[in-house]
C-alpha cells in the first residue's frame, strides 16, 4: 500500500470537488474491491474520496414504476428491502448468491457496479496485463484460465469475467446509472454502461473524468412475471459465478409473453441475450423451447483452454433459470 | 473427590479466552521499540538476481533498514535433523546468496516503523533478474528426471500381479495443497542481554528453538520461543521457515524487537505445501478377491533446495494381508518451494490411489467393496510380520456399514435418486500409525489446592490444553478448574510437537508421572518436622484427591502441609520415555461411508452424507477428538472435490493464492457428518490406552468420495479435485 491523501465528502457536490484536480482520485464506499487492491498495490490512487457519508442510501420508487437505488445502499439491505424481494426476485436472489455476508454487509450498490475483475494475472501485480499495462498483452489468453475467464464478449487483448452478480440481475431487468459531476448529471443505460473489452480492456466503463455514481434506477417490472436467478459454482458459497443466469418470463396461458436472460460468469461484462429473448417469444414455455434458448445464447461463445465447459454449464443454467422464472410466473389471465 | 473427566467431552479449557479475545497470538505482542518487517519476494522461479536497487525505498518515510543477500548477516544452516529436533524443510538459510529457487522466496526484507510504511518501501524495491525456464508442474519435473527415495518390498510382486487372475493398473495423481490455517505465519522477536526471545505461530517450540540454536550459534539454553496459542497450522508451522530467521537476524541487527507477518499470497509460496504427486497403483488378486499382489509406485514434486518424499505407500505395506508387494518413492525436481508434512502426509493422498484402486478391484471382481476389504482384512502388520496392538478395523466396517445403511445399496451404476439427484454411494478405509515419543512435564501443587502442569509443548487449536488438565485433574483427583495448563514455551520441561498424531499418546503419560511425583513430593514434606504427619512412615501415607491420608482417618491438605514449612509447593518431574510394548505394531484404522448427489441438470456434486468409525484407542475428550475427525473429514471433502493450488504452466507462480479462489469447503457445503469412535484403549501404547486422532480421518476420504462418483455417473475420476467440469457431458 502506497501513500495516499484521504478526504471524506458530506454530499456528492463536494464529493465531486474533492475528486477533482488528481488523475489518480478514487472513490472510497465499501471498499472491498479497491482497498484490496490497493493492498496488493494493483491500484494505486493518490487520493481516495470517502462517499459514505453521502445521503444515497436510499431505496425510493421511481418516476419510471421501478425503483431508485442510492449509490451506498449496501447489498446486505437491497436485497433484503421488501419492493425487491417482491417484485425483483431474481436481484434479490442474486445479490445474496454474491460473496458472504460480511462482504454484501459492507459492499454498496455503486461500488459492486464498479467491481474490478479477479482475473489472477490482472491481480499479481507482475504478469502482462494488457487491463492494468495497455499494451503488455494478455497473461490468461495462454493461461490458467477456467474459473473467473469469459468464454462471451473476449478479444484477444482479454478475457476476464465481469465477476458481479448482481449487475447481471440489473442487466435483466434493466436499469439506468444516474451519475454527477461538476457540470451536472447524466443518465447511462445500464447496458451500455460496462464496455467490451475490445482492443482497449483499461476502459471498463462510460464514467468520465470526476463522474460520481448516485444512483442506480431499475425499470418497471414485467408484469406478473417470475424470475430467478441461477449461480453454478464448485462451492456452495463464497466463490463468483462459473456461470449463472439471470431469468425473467412472464407468460401468456402456456406460451412465453416476454423473456429477459443475462448471463453471469462467462461474459466480460454482465452479458444481456437479446436474440435469444426474441426467439422465445411466443413459444410454449417448455424444456426444447428453453434448450434453444440456451444454444441461441452461447452460439457465439468462444472456448479457451480451461474454461470451454462454461459453454454447456451455461446452457444448464440458461435452461434451468428460464424453467424455474416460468413456473413462477402468472399465467396472464 | 471430584468426577472423572477422561472419557466425558469437557469443553475447551481455553476457549473463553480465544472468544473474549484474551488468547494472544505471535502478532499479539508488541514489545516496545518495535519495528515491522515486510518481504520482496522473487518474482521469478528460477535463475538469479542480478541487482537490487532499493535507493527509492531506502528515502521513504520510516524506512530503517532493507536487507538482501549483500548485506544480511550470515547465518548457519540447520543440520535438519529429526532426531537432533531442529529440523527444516528450507535447508537454505535467507538471502545466503543471489540464486532463485522458487517464485515468492524471499529476495529482500524491508524494516520500517510501521507496517504500511515496511509494505510502502517494499513495493519501491526494484530487482532485476536473469530467469531460466521454470519447471512448473511434475511433468516438468519428471521431464528433466527423476530419482528413487526408497524402495518396499517383500515376496514377488510381479510375479503375484502375473499370476493374478483380476487385476488393476491404474494412475491416479494429486495436485499441490497448501496449508492454509487461519493465522497467517508470524514472528515476533528480541533480543535481550544476548538471549533471543521469539513468538513464533509453530507447532513445535523446542524444534523452533533447537533450529534457531543452529542458525545464530547459539546454545538452546540462550533461546526463548512462545507460542501460547497458535491458529492452527496443518503440518506447515512444524519446521521454521525463512521469514523466522530474517525477523531474528533484522531485530538483532538493528538492536530492536522486529515483528513479521507472512502475508497471505506468500503462505502458498513460501511456507511449505503438500506436493504433487503421480501414483501407479496395480493390484491383482485371485477370482475370489485374495490379494496376490501390491504395487504402489509413487513420484512427488520436490524442490531444487531440498528433497522431500511423499510417503504415499506408507500405509500401502500394513493394511491388507498380502505376501506380494512393492512400495516404491521417487522425487522429481520442480521450481516451487519445498514441501512439507501437511495434515496426514503420504496416506492423506497415497490411500486416495489404493482406496480408488481397492474399489475398481472389487467392480472388476463384480464383489462388494466392502466384502473385499474383509476379505483381506489382516491382524498382523504384514510390514514386519508383528501383531497389531489393538485393531478393531472389522468392528469399524460393521458399524459404520449399519449406520450408513450399506446393505441397501444398489451397486448399478446410477441406479439410486434423490429427486434431481443420483446418489453415488462409496466407502473407503482409513489407517494412520501411531506413535509415542519421550516428553517430560512438571507439576506445582500449591497451597491453595492448584495445580500447575508445564511442558514445552503447545497447542494448535486441537484441544491440548483441555486434555492435560483433564489428565492432571483426574489424577491428582482435583477439579478440572484447580488446574493450570502451561505449555507454548520452549523454557518449560521437554515436550513433543503438535505432528504425527503423537502428541495425545506422548504427553499424557508425562503428565502422569508428574502429577504422581508431585503428589509424592507432597507426602515427602507431611512427614518433615513440623508438618502435619511429622514423624510418620512416607510409605503408609497415601495422596488422594488433593490430600494426603494415613491409616487412621487423618488426613492433610496442601495448605496444611506446605504452610508450616514455609514452601511454595511441591514440585514433580516426570521423564516418560515413550517406550511402548515391545512386539507389536501400532496403528489406528477406520472407515469412511459417503453419499454424493450429483444434479446433472445443473452440474452440481455435493457430499450429502459421511458416516465414519474410527478406532483411535481410548478417547480422552468427546468433544476434541470428534472435532479433529469430523475437521478431517470437512478437509478431505474439499481435497476430493475442489482443493488445488493451481500454477501458471508457464512462470511456475500459483494463480489461486487468496481465500476466495483457493477452495477449500463453507458451511454450506457440509454435509450431514456421523462420527463413530470405538473407544477402545490401547494399553500397550500407554497407561490411558490413547492413541492420536488428528489425521486418521483425512486418510481414504477423497476416494469414498471418488468411488461414491463413479456410483453415481460411472466416471472413474483419478485425478483430484473432481471439479464438475470432470463430470460434464464434453459438447
Amino acid at each position: 500500500m502506497r501513500q495516499f491523501e484521504y478526504k471524506r465528502a458530506e454530499d456528492a457536490r463536494a464529493a465531486v470537488a474533492a475528486h477533482a484536480g488528481n488523475d489518480a482520485a478514487a472513490y472510497l464506499a465499501g471498499g472491498t474491491t479497491l482497498i484490496d487492491l490497493v493492498k496488493l498495490d494493483v491500484m494505486q490512487p493518490e487520493r481516495l474520496v470517502d462517499v459514505n457519508r453521502l445521503a444515497l442510501d436510499a431505496i425510493e420508487p421511481a418516476d419510471n414504476g421501478g425503483l431508485r437505488i442510492g449509490a451506498t445502499v449496501r447489498n446486505t439491505a437491497l436485497a433484503h428491502d421488501k419492493r425487491v424481494r417482491r417484485d425483483y426476485r431474481v436481484l434479490s436472489e442474486a445479490l445474496l448468491q454474491g460473496a458472504s455476508r460480511q462482504l454484501r454487509n459492507r459492499a454498496t450498490t455503486a461500488g459492486n457496479v464498479m467491481q474490478r475483475v479477479r482475473c489472477s494475472y490482472f491481480r499479481d501485480g507482475i504478469s502482462p496485463c494488457n487491463k492494468r499495462e495497455p499494451g503488455t498483452g494478455c497473461s490468461a489468453i495462454e493461461g490458467r484460465n477456467r474459473e473467473v475467464f469469459a468464454v462471451l464478449g473476449t478479444s484477444e487483448h482479454c478475457i476476464a469475467v465481469h465477476p458481479s452478480d448482481m449487475c447481471v440481475a440489473m442487466a435483466a431487468i434493466g436499469a439506468t446509472v444516474r451519475v454527477e459531476d461538476a457540470e451536472g448529471s447524466r443518465e447511462i443505460d445500464f447496458a451500455d454502461f460496462h464496455k467490451l473489452p475490445g482492443d482497449t480492456p483499461h476502459i471498463e466503463h462510460e464514467l468520465a473524468g470526476d463522474e460520481l455514481i448516485t444512483h442506480v434506477t431499475l425499470d418497471a417490472p414485467v408484469a406478473d412475471a417470475g424470475s430467478t436467478y441461477i449461480k453454478l459454482r464448485d462451492r456452495s458459497s463464497y466463490q463468483f459465478a462459473l456461470a449463472s443466469c439471470a431469468a425473467i418470463v412472464s407468460l401468456d396461458g402456456d406460451r412465453i409473453r416476454e423473456a429477459r436472460i443475462a448471463l453471469g460468469g462467462v461474459g466480460t461484462k454482465p452479458w444481456r441475450c437479446l436474440d435469444a429473448e426474441q426467439a422465445l417469444v411466443g413459444q410454449p414455455a417448455v424444456d426444447e423451447t428453453f434448450e434453444a434458448a440456451a444454444a441461441a445464447a452461447m452460439r457465439d461463445a468462444t472456448p479457451y483452454k480451461h474454461n470451454a465447459f462454461k459453454i454447456p454449464l451455461a446452457r444448464k443454467a440458461i435452461v434451468c433459470a428460464l424453467r424455474d422464472a416460468a413456473a413462477r410466473a402468472g399465467n396472464g389471465a | 473427590m471430584s468426577t472423572a473427566t477422561i472419557g466425558t467431552a469437557v469443553p475447551r479449557v481455553e476457549g473463553i479466552d480465544k472468544l473474549t479475545g484474551r488468547a494472544r497470538y505471535a502478532a499479539d505482542f508488541h514489545p516496545e521499540g518495535m519495528a515491522y518487517g515486510y518481504g520482496v519476494y522473487s518474482t521469478i522461479s528460477r535463475g538469479r538476481v542480478v541487482s537490487i536497487d532499493t535507493e527509492q525505498a531506502q528515502q521513504m518515510p520510516g524506512v530503517i533498514e532493507i536487507f538482501h543477500h549483500d548485506n544480511f548477516p550470515e547465518l548457519h544452516r540447520s543440520p535438519a535433523s529429526f532426531p537432533e529436533e531442529n529440523m527444516v524443510d528450507e535447508l537454505r538459510t535467507p538471502f545466503e546468496d543471489d540464486v532463485v529457487h522458487y517464485a515468492g522466496q524471499f529476495v529482500a526484507f524491508v524494516v520500517a516503523e510501521t507496517f504500511e510504511q515496511a509494505r510502502n518501501a517494499a513495493y519501491r524495491v526494484r530487482v532485476d533478474y536473469d530467469a531460466e525456464s521454470a519447471a512448473a508442474t511434475l511433468a516438468d519435473g519428471r521431464a528433466r528426471g527423476t530419482t528413487e527415495a526408497n524402495r518396499n518390498e517383500r515376496g514377488d510382486a510381479d510375479a503375484g500381479f502375473s499370476s493374478a487372475e483380476v487385476t488393476v493398473d491404474a494412475t491416479y495423481t494429486t495436485p499441490v495443497e497448501t496449508h492454509n490455517p487461519m493465522e497467517l505465519h508470524a514472528t515476533t522477536a528480541y533480543w535481550r542481554d544476548g538471549r533471543l526471545v521469539v513468538h513464533e505461530s509453530t507447532q513445535g517450540v523446542i524444534f523452533a528453538r533447537n533450529t534457531l540454536a543452529k542458525n545464530f550459534d547459539l546454545d538452546p539454553s540462550q533461546i526463548e520461543i512462545h507460542a501460547d496459542f497458535i491458529g492452527s497450522g496443518f503440518g506447515g508451522k512444524l519446521w521454521l521457515w525463512p521469514h523466522c530467521l530474517a525477523t531474528c537476524a533484522a531485530s538483532r541487527e538493528l538492536g530492536r524487537p522486529v515483528q513479521f507477518m507472512l502475508p497471505r499470497q506468500y503462505m502458498f509460496t513460501t511456507s511449505g505445501h503438500r506436493p504433487e504427486t503421480s501414483q501407479h497403483l496395480r493390484l491383482g488378486a485371485t477370482r475370489q478377491g485374495v490379494l496376490t499382489s501390491i504395487m504402489h509406485e509413487s513420484i512427488n514434486s520436490t524442490s531444487s533446495i531440498n528433497t522431500f518424499v511423499e510417503a504415499c505407500g506408507g500405509s500401502t505395506a500394513s493394511l491388507y494381508a498380502c505376501d506380494n508387494l512393492r512400495v516404491t518413492h521417487a522425487t522429481a525436481v520442480v521450481d516451487r518451494g519445498t514441501p512439507t508434512p501437511m495434515r496426514a502426509p503420504g496416506a492423506g493422498v497415497g490411500l486416495f490411489a489404493l482406496e480408488s484402486a481397492m474399489d475398481e478391484l472389487a467392480i472388476a471382481l463384480d464383489m462388494d467393496p466392502l466384502a473385499l476389504r474383509r476379505k483381506n482384512f489382516t491382524e498382523v502388520d504384514p510390514d514386519g510380520g508383528k501383531p497389531f496392538s489393538s485393531n478393531h478395523m472389522l468392528e469399524c466396517y460393521d458399524r459404520a456399514a449399519e449406520r450408513f445403511g450399506w446393505a441397501d445399496r444398489d451397486p448399478a451404476i446410477g441406479s439410486m435418486r434423490d429427486g434431481d439427484e443420483i446418489l453415488g454411494w462409496g466407502l473407503a478405509a482409513c489407517n494412520w500409525d501411531a506413535m509415542r515419543n519421550p516428553c517430560d512435564a512438571r507439576v506445582t501443587l500449591r497451597p491453595d489446592g492448584s495445580a500447575t502442569v508445564h511442558c514445552a509443548t503447545q497447542d494448535i487449536g486441537t484441544g491440548t490444553y483441555t486434555i492435560i488438565a483433564q489428565t492432571a485433574a483426574d489424577t491428582l483427583g482435583i477439579d478440572i478448574d484447580r488446574v493450570h495448563v502451561a505449555i507454548g514455551d520452549s523454557t518449560f520441561p521437554h515436550g513433543q510437537i503438535s505432528g504425527g498424531s503423537w502428541a495425545t499418546a506422548s504427553i499424557l503419560p508425562a503428565v502422569i508421572g508428574a502429577c504422581k511425583a508431585a503428589s509424592d513430593r507432597l507426602i515427602e514434606y507431611a512427614v518433615k518436622d513440623g508438618a502435619p504427619m511429622a514423624g510418620a512412615n512416607g510409605d503408609d501415607l497415601i495422596y488422594e484427591a488433593g490430600v494426603v491420608k494415613n491409616g487412621q482417618g487423618d488426613q492433610a491438605s496442601a495448605k496444611a502441609i506446605l504452610k508450616p514449612l514455609s514452601l511454595p509447593s511441591a514440585v514433580g518431574d516426570f521423564h516418560s520415555d515413550g517406550a511402548t510394548e515391545p512386539g507389536y505394531s501400532y496403528g489406528s484404522f477406520g472407515v469412511h461411508f459417503v453419499e454424493i448427489g450429483w444434479a446433472p441438470d445443473i452440474a452440481r456434486l455435493r457430499a450429502r452424507r459421511v458416516v465414519s468409525a474410527v478406532d483411535a484407542g481410548a478417547i480422552i475428550n468427546d468433544r476434541t477428538a470428534r472435532n479433529q475427525v469430523e475437521g478431517a473429514i470437512v478437509m478431505g471433502l474439499g481435497s476430493a472435490l475442489f482443493e488445488a493450488t493451481e500454477y501458471d504452466e508457464r512462470t511456475a507462480r500459483p494463480v489461486n493464492n487468496n481465500y476466495a479462489e483457493y477452495l477449500v469447503p463453507v458451511n454450506a457445503d457440509m454435509p450431514d457428518l456421523d462420527v463413530i469412535l470405538l473407544d477402545h484403549p490401547d494399553y500397550k501404547l500407554n497407561e490411558l490406552g490413547a492413541r492420536g486422532i488428528g489425521e486418521i480421518g483425512l486418510t481414504g476420504i477423497q476416494a469414498a468420495v471418488a468411488n461414491a462418483v463413479h456410483h453415481a455417473t460411472g466416471k472413474r475420476i483419478r485425478d483430484l479435485p473432481i471439479m464438475l467440469d470432470k463430470l460434464m457431458e464434453t459438447s
